[in-house]
């Protein structure tokens, strides 16, 4: 169910940019060089990272490794200090977070960030709405409006149909997870970046999200920064481990699993 | 009939509900049992300054943005139809019809709660009334030092509303009438507005514009675009109050009348259109008839108190008491105010 969903409304009625076509050759993202300081901490130094069309990426990294701050650099939530951003071979390092998203690119936050005032469905409809367009339109969504149609797909995909009504604040923090995951699903991503997804889920919980992650359609490809192990080695082809701002190793999920500096450096300061 | 306006007549039948039928209909016939003066000062009046404060309202409810520069707006309107139109000053008065008079005042109204947006966009919470505040205080005082284009410190006078297919609308119930009609649409309008797309898309900019960005949006564009929606709304209140007063000076536009426009529209209440013109229509009362138990000059001490005493109680203002009231009665349903 959840691999088509994602399709079923797309095409015929949405006009697509020439920047969305999948290529499926060149990279999906592509960092060079990408450095970011606050004032005298370099958060991220001179990072360069390639993830290809549908490559699962997991990234490790103890507390304030830089993790966080290399999703903000590449979704654009804050400008980088030097280097440059591609996303599907274009430069969009000076572009606005709205624009790279329009492109095809989605995240989410490791505190969850959403609508407090909004329904449950308001606040999917919006997710669906920014990338469909009509974004300005005064009037009411018709009932066979493409962005509505889609967000009622995507309520059942997160199994929020049934607080569809529901006012985000009243939701226990596991369905806000939920949903801070199912807003970033919205139409057809090319990329997605999931800073902490599993962050206070209950066991059970997390076997969803996991079911989610793996259900994803194969030709989106995604990050997850995850401190639990398990989650992060299931989902994952690659896994990057970040330290201090630079990327210290990189492999086979197996391989990092078993590597004696990262053991050392991570697993012996963490238990996921 | 198709399923989007079936759904469409459901909506307009859960928001026009009994409360709205019964509201409509009191309104409707209040001028037939009320003096000239409680019709015209009263009822008129209420719904043009409560038409000001909903501009205000759509902004700091929906948007947070609270703008001090909404009276500007509705000022610019009314100036524009003093000298547009006629006016006994002797000074302009280029005496268009009343038919082009209107859509240029409103749209330059619009046009001009555009920019404001477009430069107080940028900025949130405090900053956004300071910035909105200097407009306001430097429109204020621009229309007092220039006299090209707004006649100084006298301003003008002697402006009249036109006799449209021989109904003179200056007479009161005409006239009251005619406030009423541009105050409901300005109300349903805004309330059908806030589940609309747009609507929607600015209240998550209100609650989380970052999270907007990271969904495709442009809060800015947003933000700038509620300023011009809000600039249509003041337009033609300013039209109104001009026609009300007969007459615009600099005084029109003063900071304290500003001041009086946050106040009844926090005194409503911001959570709801109705809640502007519950405030205005209070004001309105105390304005007019404090008089007669206080000395002026103690006027503006009365609307403090009552402005602290009813925003103590309820920081919703009294839309806020009213849903208490609502939900205390029939404890089982949320009330959403009228
Ligand atoms: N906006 C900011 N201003 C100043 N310093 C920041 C800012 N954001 C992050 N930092 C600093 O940059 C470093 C990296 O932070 P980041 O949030 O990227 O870590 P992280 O790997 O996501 O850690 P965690 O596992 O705790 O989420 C930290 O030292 C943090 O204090
Ligand atoms: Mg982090």
């Amino acid at each position: 169910m959840f691999g088509t969903f994602m399709l079923q409304h797309a095409d015929k009625t949405v006009r697509r940019p020439h920047y969305a076509v999948r290529g499926g050759l060149g990279p999906v993202l592509e960092l060079r060089g990408v450095s970011k300081a606050f004032g005298s901490l370099v958060a991220l130094a001179e990072i360069d990272l390639k993830i290809m069309p549908g490559e699962r990426c997991a990234i490790l990294g103890a507390n304030g490794a830089g993790k966080t701050t290399l999703f903000n650099a590449i979704s654009g939530d804050f400008p980088i200090s030097s280097g440059e951003v591609r996303l599907l071979g274009q430069d969009v390092t000076s572009l606005p977070t709205h624009d790279r998203v329009r492109r095809g690119l989605r995240r989410t936050y490791q505190i969850s960030q959403l609508f407090g005032g909004l329904s449950v469905r308001e606040n999917m409809y919006l997710a669906c709405r920014g990338i469909l367009g009509r974004r300005f339109s005064v009037l009411h969504p018709k009932a066979s409006d493409v962005a509505l149609k889609a967000s009622e797909d995507l309520l059942h995909a997160v199994k929020l149909y049934d607080q569809g009504d529901a006012l985000v604040a009243t939701l226990s923090h596991g369905q806000q997870r939920q949903l801070e995951i199912g807003l970033a699903l919205a139409h057809n991503p090319n990329l997605i970046l999931f800073d902490e997804p599993a962050a206070g889920l209950s066991p059970a919980e997390r076997g969803d999200l996991i079911a989610i992650l793996q259900s994803l359609p194969k030709q989106i490809a995604f990050v997850l920064i995850e401190h639990d192990m398990d989650v992060a080695l299931r989902v994952a082809d690659r896994v990057i481990m970040m330290h201090n701002g630079e990327i210290f190793k990189e492999g086979l999920p197996e391989d990092i699993e078993k590597d004696a500096a990262v053991q050392e450096l991570y697993l012996g300061t963490h238990h996921g | 009939m198709s399923d989007a306006s079936s759904k469409l007549m459901d909506q307009l039948h859960t928001q026009v509900g009994v409360k709205h039928a019964a509201l409509g209909i009191t309104l409707l016939i209040y001028p037939l049992v009320a003096s000239d003066f409680f019709t015209f000062q009263i009822g008129g009046y209420s719904l043009i300054l409560g038409t000001i404060a909903l501009s205000l309202m759509m902004l700091v409810g929906y948007g947070g943005i609270v703008s001090l520069a909404q009276l500007s707006v509705a000022g610019l309107a009314g100036y524009l139809v003093a000298i547009l139109g006629e006016n006994t000053s002797g000074v302009h008065g280029f005496g268009w019809p009343w038919w082009v008079v209107v859509p240029t005042a409103i749209a330059a109204a619009t046009f001009f709660s555009g920019i404001i947006g477009a430069v107080a966009a940028r900025t949130d919470g405090i900053y956004t009334i300071m910035i909105t505040l200097a407009i306001s205080v430097v429109f204020f005082y621009f229309t007092r030092q220039n006299y090209e284009i707004f006649n100084g410190f006298t301003g003008f006078s002697g402006i009249k509303p036109p006799v449209i297919f021989g109904v003179d609308l200056i007479a009161p119930v005409p006239f009251y009438y005619l406030c009423l009609a541009v105050a409901a649409s300005c109300y349903f309008a805004v309330l059908y507005g806030k589940r609309s797309t747009f609507g929607l898309a600015f209240q998550g900019v209100r609650d989380n514009a970052r999270r907007m960005e990271a969904l495709g949006f442009s809060p800015f564009l947003h933000r700038v675009f509620a300023h011009v929606l809000a600039g249509v709304v003041a337009g033609m209140a300013g039209v109104l109050l001009v026609w009300f007063g007969g007459r615009i000076s600099p005084g029109t536009v003063g900071i304290n009348v500003t001041i009086d426009i946050l106040v009844i529209a926090v005194v409503g209440g911001i959570i709801h259109p109705i809640g502007p013109f519950v405030g205005a229509l209070v004001f309105v009362l105390l304005e007019t008839f404090a008089i007669d138990f206080i000395v002026p000059e103690r006027f503006n001490t009365l609307i403090g108190l009552v402005f602290l005493t009813i925003i103590f109680f309820s920081p919703n203002g009294l839309v806020g008491i009213w849903d208490r009231i609502c939900e205390s009665i029939t404890p089982n349903k949320k009330g959403e105010g009228v």
